[in-house]
């Protein structure tokens, strides 16, 4: 039998580690410039949970693209259109026009990569400019509500139980995806078109199907953190989501998904997401100026990747 | 085949790139009052520069198959150093240009040692590495202004007749209304392009670059250098995008560590390369077609600064619009190139290799 | 220096090459084991041997793709290591291997002078040079017609061979080595190679040729060498062996053993898959075949003369075919595989079973039941335990030789991963099976254990055609056998018609006598 700890994936259990290690380096830093230890109180983590849950959210539908080998460069417009068009809309059915918005770009995007055979980098990249378009003309032209309804405050800052609600968005979509991913066949044909498209095509697989829906869910994922973000800052407003893309990218990456798709597990993203959201707030807590904290970012990134990233040596 | 037909054959896609270009500037400058005039070419090529230098910085990593997620930030760290050091005294103002040049070669080279040597994929060693040199941006120029030789600013940003003004060198008539009308800035690109481009593509390692993108594991069983060629041409996207930065600087007469210009101009460039002519799979294309790619796009948005407002297209003026009439060209661009698709016989040739 | 070394060992010895007992390891799988071997100077030399005999080891070490794990190897003379293929060439070793080296983005003259282009003043590749020395080369293996500029990929795959062997010639060998040269060239085009590497063997030109077609060693070579299960078995001069001496040499064991016996039908088999007058693309034409239930018939000719192309059809994976494919009588327009699979209960083994046939990285039984996931769902969720139980049933039946069903299927034997794609498709209940050369790098063993399972499919009321590059296997296994040439069916052959002769006959549409060919293409 192996132990518990040899079954974890080496990306994990290496995140899981440098977050220990973020929090501890935090703890030390206040200790001494402040005389208190913020990062290991209970009311810190869960306020850190319920901003990861906004970038594990992206980065969780980010993660089902990824897995196909494609990318989805139309997160942070999607995500800042489903928020404008919930609260334009207003009222009971404002969710369900931010998703319905999201939807729709998701659609547009899975056509365009399973039908046109676009890389999905540019066409994605494309639509991002278009939604940025349309969203341009949509708050230029005439002024429209962008105050957040009272459900989606709820969501994004609420509690339940002493519990962000927002984590419980996380943890149900988040289940959601484990459970596709590991008990549906959607998910055992997206790993093996990650691997392999032509021959999951040949063993009789609907490939269109299949790439369309991952586009769709990535899009759902993002338009639904766009519904919570306008939530967590009562409106919603352009750019609101220019600063999720790296970061999303970087949580899948981190938490073991292999960019080429193929490989990678949901946990993995959920760990991401969280040292990412985690690295910042001890950063800025730091006073950490933007430059350093960028700097750090980076560097993390890269060494993270370096210690377990690295790609076989080629048979010479 | 004749050989014309082969020379023909081989760089259509490059020649659609012109045409696409001289249709969409054609259409401006017809449109223009002040169309086919020195002052709007010069302000035209201004408005493009950084664009196509980032464009051709992109090229190179896209040829060998991969790609450069931090050309903007390489572009805009570069933009802030030479505010810092381009400045004062002659030899300082020559200094900090040299200074600037190697620190985007280094950036470059940082890139390609990651890809090569940590066995990385690029996508994600540039996108870290994007953050990086944007954090050192922000540390070089925490807030936007600095100092760039203002002589300098002049002579590179205006015609060529503006060099010989700015020194006070003495111009020769038969110069002042002829070759002295060429924007500077579009001499500058042509030699980047002979001095740099063209010796590279015609050099083993550059020619390992194609043959890389095209078929990697062919070029190595052919015994080319197949590190050397990424590595150069990550390095060398890194000094092309630092000539943008240099000349933003000039442009702007200081320095801005702008987060979201970066991130813009590094996706601009991808779609620049792309509509250039240059495969996304590699082994195709060049730094000549992105040039065009990048001219095609500013083009695009000057189009939109031209219609008559009260007219009947006068809509497509309207500032509101332009980001959407930008957006759905690029997209519509993109997807015409996906044409081929339809006439695919076999289905197995849908999925790339 | 080389040159200098070579002239004065040259009183020494006739022997280019020599191997000393060479081994090679990876892993825990030897692959070569105590090799001696040696080559004479200015022969052609013929390596014979099964797939997984040793020989593409064999040349790879001594081109220097790879590194012998002991012994020594000498080229005229000298003791050398090759560390890179580079330095191989330099000392005058080259080979041109099976998977083509050529760079199809690049343009003809700059693939021949790829390794070391000639130089202007500036360092820059002199690139009217460059086309002349292009043109010369291309010259000396015959084919002037094809332009140096013209870019690699708009090349037929016999020209890029060609160009291949030019680009091999421009790093001036001493000892060439080609590995399966001919086996993507039309009839008329291998009789120009060997016109060339004949032409080559007079200007004092030592070759290896390494290939799998009898045919072709008993017009080409002065000496063979067979090798089995990594080891060098015999070597003798041209004619000192008959064939069947040297079939048994190299699957160890005599022949006749190998293909299990032919079933003797009645003339009315229940017609359970008709094509009529199947076109497409031009490398389709009028084809027309009949498969009948139990049956097994044989697709034969040169490689690409439009069977692949049939195959793929048949599974709806060609667009914009014209004619008709029948199912039990019925019209069927194909237009996926996966329809192919669910209206049509039909399977395709890919031709490459490593790219099309499986996902590597993935285990072995993600890869057997991924076409029959929708089968095992309940509601949304797989049937974990349905799966496992089918899965084992499956590896059972087949006699799939692995460790552990999560091991990923790239750690299987080739063999073994080639039963992992079949039983894929037998778990599907697929009743037509379609193979596209299914024993293509696989273990005389293992081929003998798939004949054995296509017999007895066959016997249960599964329908088969199979696509075969070996005539032996057209001739062991099938029912009846259909000949493709240009993409047309040109000969059917039945019963004791099926031979080699008749075989090799239609495959070159050449009249049964032999004594006329037809139009060569």
């Amino acid at each position: 039998m192996k132990s518990w700890i040899e079954n974890i994936d080496k990306p994990i259990k290496y995140a899981l580690g440098f977050i220990v290690l973020v929090l501890i380096v935090g703890n030390i830093y206040t200790l001494i410039n402040l005389g208190t230890m913020p990062f290991f109180s209970p009311n810190y983590l869960l306020q850190q949970l319920q901003v990861a849950s906004f970038l594990g959210l992206i980065a969780t539908g980010m993660m089902v693209v990824i897995l196909l080998g494609h990318i989805d460069l139309s997160v942070p417009w999607t995500l800042t259109c489903a928020a404008m068009t919930a609260t334009a809309v207003g009222g009971d059915g404002a969710m369900l026009a931010g998703l319905t918005a999201g939807l729709i770009i998701g659609l547009i995007n899975g056509i365009g990569v399973a039908f046109l055979r676009v890389p999905s980098m540019i066409f994605t990249l494309g639509v991002n400019t278009v939604v940025q378009g349309l969203m341009i003309v949509h708050t230029g032209g005439y002024a429209p509500q962008t105050a957040s309804t009272p459900i989606m405050n709820f969501l994004a800052t609420g509690y339940i139980a002493g519990i962000p609600t927002a984590l419980f968005v996380w943890a149900a979509i988040g289940g959601l995806i484990i459970f596709m991913l590991n008990r549906t066949p959607m998910g055992r044909y997206l790993y093996a078109m990650g691997n392999r498209e032509v021959a999951a095509y040949l063993s009789g697989v609907n490939t269109r199907l299949i790439l369309i829906a991952a586009f769709v869910i990535c899009s759902l994922c993002a338009a639904m953190a766009g519904i919570l973000l306008a939530g967590y800052s009562a409106k919603a407003y352009q750019g609101m989501g220019d600063l999720y893309l790296l970061p999303a990218i970087a949580a899948v990456v981190i938490g073991g998904t292999n960019i080429l798709g193929g490989k990678g597990t949901l946990a993995g993203t959920v760990v991401g997401a969280i040292l990412i959201v985690l690295l910042q707030s001890v950063l800025s807590v730091m006073q950490m100026p933007e430059a350093g904290r960028q700097i750090i970012y980076g560097s993390v990134i890269i060494g993270m990747l370096l210690v377990y990233g690295r790609a076989e040596k080629k048979e010479s | 085949m004749s050989n014309f037909k082969i020379w023909m054959a081989s760089n259509w896609r490059l020649f659609l790139a012109i045409g696409i270009f001289c249709l969409i500037y054609g259409t401006y400058s017809f449109l223009h009052p002040a169309g086919g005039s020195s002052r709007l070419f010069v302000q035209n090529s201004n408005e493009s520069f950084v664009l196509i230098s980032v464009a051709m910085a992109q090229t190179l990593p896209v040829l060998t198959g991969g790609l450069d997620l931090s050309v903007g930030s390489v572009m805009t760290m570069i933009n802030a150093l030479a505010s810092n050091v381009v400045n004062g005294s002659p030899t300082e103002v020559f200094l900090g240009i040299i200074l600037c040049l190697c620190s985007a070669a280094l950036a470059g080279f940082i890139n390609g040692c990651i890809i090569v040597y940590g066995r990385l994929q690029p996508i994600i060693v540039t996108l870290a590495t994007g953050a990086v040199f944007m954090g050192i941006a922000l540390f070089l120029r925490p807030t936007p202004g600095g100092e760039v030789d203002g002589d300098l600013s002049f002579a590179a940003t205006f015609d060529l007749n503006e060099i010989f003004f700015t020194y006070g060198w003495p111009l020769p008539e038969w110069f002042e209304n002829s070759l002295g009308l060429i924007p500077t800035p579009v001499v500058l690109i042509v030699i980047v392009v002979l001095v740099i481009w063209v010796p590279f593509k015609n050099s083993v390692t550059g020619r390992g670059c194609y043959a890389v993108g095209s078929a990697e594991g062919a070029a190595y069983m052919s015994g080319l250098n197949v590190d050397r060629s990424r590595l150069a041409a990550y390095t060398l996207a890194g000094l092309f995008a630092g000539i943008g930065g240099l000349y933003l600087a000039l442009q702007t007469g200081s320095g801005n560590a702008d987060i979201p210009q970066a991130g813009a101009y590094t996706l601009n460039s991808i779609a620049a390369v792309v509509i250039g002519g240059t495969s996304l799979y590699g082994g195709i294309g060049g730094v000549v077609g992105s040039i065009f790619g990048a001219m095609s796009l500013r083009a695009i948005s000057f189009n939109f600064r031209v219609f008559d407002a009260d007219g009947p297209l006068g809509f497509i003026s309207d500032p509101l619009l332009q980001p959407l009439f930008e957006g759905s060209i690029l997209l519509i661009a993109v997807s015409a190139g996906a044409a081929r698709v339809f006439s695919i016989k076999n289905r197995l040739n849908l999925f790339g290799s | 220096m080389v040159e200098q070394v070579a002239h004065k060992r040259a009183d020494d010895s006739d022997l280019i090459l020599q191997l000393e007992g060479i081994s090679k390891r990876y892993g825990g799988v030897k692959a070569l084991s105590q090799v001696d071997f040696s080559c004479k100077k200015g022969s052609i030399h013929a390596i014979l041997g099964e797939n997984g005999a040793g020989k593409s080891t064999l040349i790879k070490i001594i081109s220097g793709v790879v590194q012998p794990t002991e012994g020594t190897l000498k080229v005229a003379g000298q003791v050398q290591q090759f560390a890179s293929p580079t330095q191989a060439s330099e000392y005058g070793v080259v080979c041109i291997f099976q998977e083509l080296s050529l760079i199809p983005d690049l343009s003809v003259a700059d693939n021949i002078c790829i390794t070391d282009p000639p130089r202007n003043r500036f360092g820059l590749i002199d690139k009217a040079e460059q086309i002349r020395v292009a043109t010369d080369l291309l010259a000396r293996v015959n084919c002037a017609d094809v332009n140096p500029r013209e870019l690699v990929k708009n090349l037929p795959l016999s020209r890029r061979q060609m160009v291949e062997i030019a680009k091999a010639l421009g790093r001036k060998p001493k000892l060439l080595i080609l590995d399966e040269a001919t086996s993507a060239l039309s009839a008329a085009d291998v009789e120009k190679v060997y016109e060339i590497l004949r032409g080559l063997r007079e200007e004092g030109l030592t070759m290896l040729y390494i290939s799998h077609r009898m045919h072709e060693i008993e017009e080409l070579a002065d000496r063979l060498s067979v090798f089995r299960n990594g080891e060098h078995i015999e070597t003798f001069d041209k004619g000192a062996r008959s064939n069947d001496e040297i079939i048994e040499m190299m699957i160890g064991r005599e022949y006749s053993s190998v293909f299990p016996p032919k079933p003797t039908h009645d003339d009315k088999l229940l017609t359970v898959l008709e094509v009529e007058n199947l076109s497409w693309d031009g490398r389709l034409n009028n084809v027309s075949l009949t498969l009948g239930e139990g049956e097994i018939i044989g697709l034969g000719g040169l490689d690409g003369q439009g069977q692949h192309e049939i195959l793929l059809a048949l599974f709806g994976v060609l667009r914009g075919y014209e004619g008709k494919i029948k199912l039990h009588g019925k019209e069927v327009a194909m237009g996926s595989p996966k329809q192919a699979k669910s209206d049509g209960s039909i399977a395709l083994i890919p031709e490459d079973r490593k790219t099309e046939g499986l996902m590597l990285p993935m285990s072995i039984q993600d890869n057997i039941s991924i076409a029959t996931l929708d089968q095992l769902t309940k509601g949304l969720i797989i049937d974990k335990s349905a799966e496992a139980a089918k899965i084992a049933e499956m590896i059972e039946k087949m006699s799939i030789k692995i460790g552990n069903v999560d091991d990923a299927v790239a750690t299987l034997s080739g063999g073994n991963q080639q039963k992992v794609v079949i039983a894929k498709w037998l778990m599907t209940g697929a009743k037509i099976v379609l193979l596209d050369d299914p024993t293509r790098g696989i273990d005389v063993g293992t081929k003998q254990e798939l004949y054995q399972l296509f017999r007895d499919l066959a016997d249960s009321g599964h329908s088969i055609i199979l696509y075969s590059t070996d005539y032996d296997e057209l001739i062991g296994c099938c029912d009846r056998v259909s000949i493709f040439y240009q993409g047309e069916i040109i000969r059917e052959l039945t019963g004791d018609e099926i031979n080699e002769t008749n075989i090799v006959a239609a495959s070159l549409n050449m009249e049964i006598s032999g004594q006329q060919a037809g139009t060569m293409p």
